[in-house]
């Protein structure tokens, strides 16, 4: 049996791994799927305690989070490509109309 | 059973083992054996199906995407009727008529996709407005 | 199990998100068989009559106070009072983008179809009590509103607001979920009065600081408080005025209602310095950022993350003033901020061209209604008496003062001086300055009269009679204190070993 804290450790090293790559990296694409990779690292420490509690409600959560991810991603690749039309580039340095 | 963690995966490791040698063997064997006479079908990517036609890092066209967009919200959505097909003798009547609303749900989707003209291939925008 | 059927009484506790939804699905069949002038006056009038209905609902909800489907919704004091916010701020939003899209030329069908599924988002945020509904309703009011941002398709500017809005949105609701995550991981439960319950009798494991951190962060950023505001400018300027009315309002309302839920019912542990850092950041970034702004829209975004600073300071006090402060706060923001915003979608026109402060000279002569209307607002903004303004500030500083946080409130005091300038600084353009070039102010149609007439009404009502609102938020923050803790039916345990 592989104890809990592996399966912690290791959502812990996705989630890490999203948000430096979300920090990190230029092109949109790859920024999003970062943030798609944080969400997997959840689901993972989701279901790892869904076994450690005995509960079956954690393995549903995932379903759940899976379809707000899809979702998300429809809205977010129809974003990007209304993006590109107008600009041309999906880097994000060069998506400064406005100023941050 | 022996107690040592490692020792009980053994035999998958000969599994493993007898797969590689009697693949590997095949491909040997037939390479000192087999006759070759090499024709220009033969040679090419593919033997049966297309010919490879320009380079492989060609651009799609965008339509592509929207289906496959299409594809993942309605594939994902489905991921709901497996826990309810489970317990469907358990929720009786009710549970049936809940998972048709959901169902009408989703198809009011398609509805909507449909009629903006998403699913024609043949139009470069849709009826309303551009995509 | 106890049941595996839902009674009628449920459906009655969800009613107002089912009628919305119910009218965004309507609005989204007849779009694509109306032709555009058709779209937008039809669809218009039912996402309307949606919103009333929602209102409406919201109203009838109230009569069957209690739990539904299995202790995931609580309909309380607390939720009727964010469900009749939130429905009023749609209404009001609908009515000020009638004339927006004609003047922009924007199909409205999507529009009104995404501005009700939004709001059954919001909505349902306030009433869920069990985190996992609360992330899905999150995100379904983010996902409407990240679209929604996007929506004059033409400008450049306004699918840069969507795309950024877009990934820090995902970005932060990414660490609310890994929040609810943790908070399972320590607790074995995501439902909220289960947590609280838990951790009263376990202790609290250090596992459930991480949570309510990492939760606070995600909230944090939806209610576009400091260090998580970067966004906003950036966003409000670039979105659809009426969408800015709605995001910096009712999204905010319907964040700061899961905040308010998830800091005091829990009593989360370790929030107070999280609060009393983001509140003091927020108010003081705010305001001085605000100072240098001559785009009108950026100036009132920074000035709804200095606002959001103020609201925190209530979260800081104790539970009971503190939790009515907030919930009054958020109304009379509301009814001034949505006012604010219908002034400046009006006064944008077409392709959001006149949104500098200079184009704002002489307004006073060009349309002293519009001018005067947005006087009011301003005036509210800054807290002058007589305006809900005045009050929210007041209730909230004096809830500070009396849990002792001296140096919050002295902060906060000099923050809303330093606010006056910028807000009078808008006024003084209005009124004192000639106006320069050719910019015809149009006439104020029907719809977007309403929509003032109903803010100034709001903002003054606040302002002069608070009495009736404060008790209706001072009675829902005593039940959000005391949670039925009784009506909770024991969650079912299954055998050790099913899995």
């Amino acid at each position: 049996m592989v104890p809990l804290s592996y399966y912690l450790m290791l959502s812990g090293i996705l989630f890490a791994c999203g948000i430096l790559g979300f920090l990190l990296k230029r092109n949109i694409i790859t920024i999003f799927m970062s943030i798609e990779l944080m969400l997997n690292g959840v689901n993972l420490s989701f279901v790892a305690f869904a076994a450690h509690w005995h509960a079956l409600s954690g393995q549903v959560f995932v379903f759940f989070v899976m379809v707000v991810a899809a979702a998300e991603a429809a809205v977010g690749l129809a974003i990007i490509i209304a993006v590109y039309r107008t600009r041309e580039t999906l880097n994000v340095d060069q998506v400064n109309l406005l100023k941050l | 059973m022996p107690e040592n963690y490692i020792v009980r995966y053994l035999p998958l490791l000969f599994h493993m083992l007898i797969a590689a040698v009697l693949a590997g063997g095949m491909v040997v064997l037939s390479y000192f054996v087999g006759y070759r006479r090499p024709t220009r079908a033969k040679m090419s990517p593919y033997e049966c199906g297309m010919t490879p036609v320009g380079d492989a890092r060609g651009r799609f066209s965008v339509k592509f995407y929207l289906v496959a967009m299409l594809f993942i919200l309605f594939d994902v959505e489905a991921v709901f009727l497996y826990p309810w097909a489970v317990i469907l003798r358990q929720l009786k009547m009710f549970g049936f008529y809940e998972m048709m609303v959901y169902i009408g749900i989703v198809l009011v989707g398609l509805f909507y996709v449909w009629k903006k003209g998403v699913l024609d291939w043949n139009q470069t925008s849709t009826r309303r407005g551009t995509i | 199990m106890t049941q595996t059927i839902p009674q009628v009484a449920d459906y009655i506790r969800i009613l107002p998100e089912l009628v919305l939804a119910f009218f965004g699905l309507v609005v989204m069949v007849l779009d694509p068989l109306l032709d555009d002038e058709g779209s937008r006056k039809t669809l218009g009038g039912i996402a309307l009559l949606g919103a009333l209905c929602g209102l409406g609902a919201s109203l009838w909800m109230a009569q069957s106070p209690g739990l539904a489907f299995w202790n995931m919704v609580r309909v309380d004091s607390f939720s009727v009072f964010f469900h009749v916010l939130i429905t009023a701020i749609v209404a009001v939003v609908i009515l000020t983008s009638y004339e927006y899209m004609a003047v922009q030329r924007i199909r409205a069908g999507e529009y009104y179809g995404l501005i009700l599924f939004g709001a059954v988002g919001m909505t349902l945020m306030s009433s869920a009590v069990e985190l996992v509904l609360i992330f899905i309703a999150l995100e379904i009011s983010s996902i409407s509103s990240y679209v929604l941002a996007g929506f004059r398709r033409r400008e450049a500017s306004s699918s840069e607001s969507s795309l950024k809005y877009f990934l820090l949105g995902s970005f932060a609701t990414a660490f609310f979920l890994y929040g609810v995550a943790l908070m399972f991981g320590a607790t074995g439960s995501t439902n909220i009065t289960a947590i609280s319950q838990a951790l009263q009798a376990k202790g609290v494991p250090r596992l459930a600081y991480v949570a309510v951190a990492l939760m606070f962060v995600g909230l944090g950023f939806k209610v576009a408080s400091a260090p998580f505001h970067v966004w906003t400018p950036d966003v409000y300027e670039g979105a659809p005025a009426p969408i800015v009315a709605l995001m910096s309002t009712g999204s905010k309302a319907a964040a700061f209602a899961v905040l308010l839920r998830v800091m005091f019912e829990i009593n989360t542990p370790g929030r107070f310095w999280l609060i009393w850092v983001s509140a003091a950041l927020s108010m003081t970034l705010g305001n001085l950022s605000a100072l240098v702004q001559d785009n009108v829209k950026r100036l009132l975004a920074y000035s709804s993350i200095a606002h959001a600073g103020y609201l925190l300071v209530a979260f800081a006090a104790q539970p009971g003033p503190g939790i009515s402060a907030a919930m009054f706060y958020t109304a009379s923001y509301a009814a001034m901020n949505v006012g604010a915003f219908a002034v400046v979608s009006h006064f944008a026109g077409a392709e959001e061209r006149y949104v500098t402060l200079a184009d704002y000279a002489g307004l006073g002569r060009r349309s002293p209604l519009l001018a005067a209307t947005l006087t009011i607002f301003l005036l509210s903004l800054i807290g002058i008496p007589i305006t809900g303004g005045f009050f929210a500030k007041f209730y909230v500083f004096s809830a500070a003062l009396k849990s002792g946080l001296v140096w919050l409130t002295l902060i906060g005091l000099l923050n809303s001086a330093i606010g006056a300038y910028y807000y009078l600084r808008i006024i003084v353009m209005m009124y004192m300055r000639e106006p320069k070039g050719e910019i015809t102010v149009r006439r104020i149609p029907a719809s977007l009269g309403v929509a003032l007439a109903l803010s100034v009404l709001a903002t003054l009502y606040l302002g002069v009679l608070p009495g009736r609102v404060l008790d209706f938020a001072l009675r829902s923050a005593t039940q959000l204190m005391q949670p039925h803790r009784a009506a909770i039916t024991p969650a079912p345990t299954p055998p050790v070993g099913t899995m």
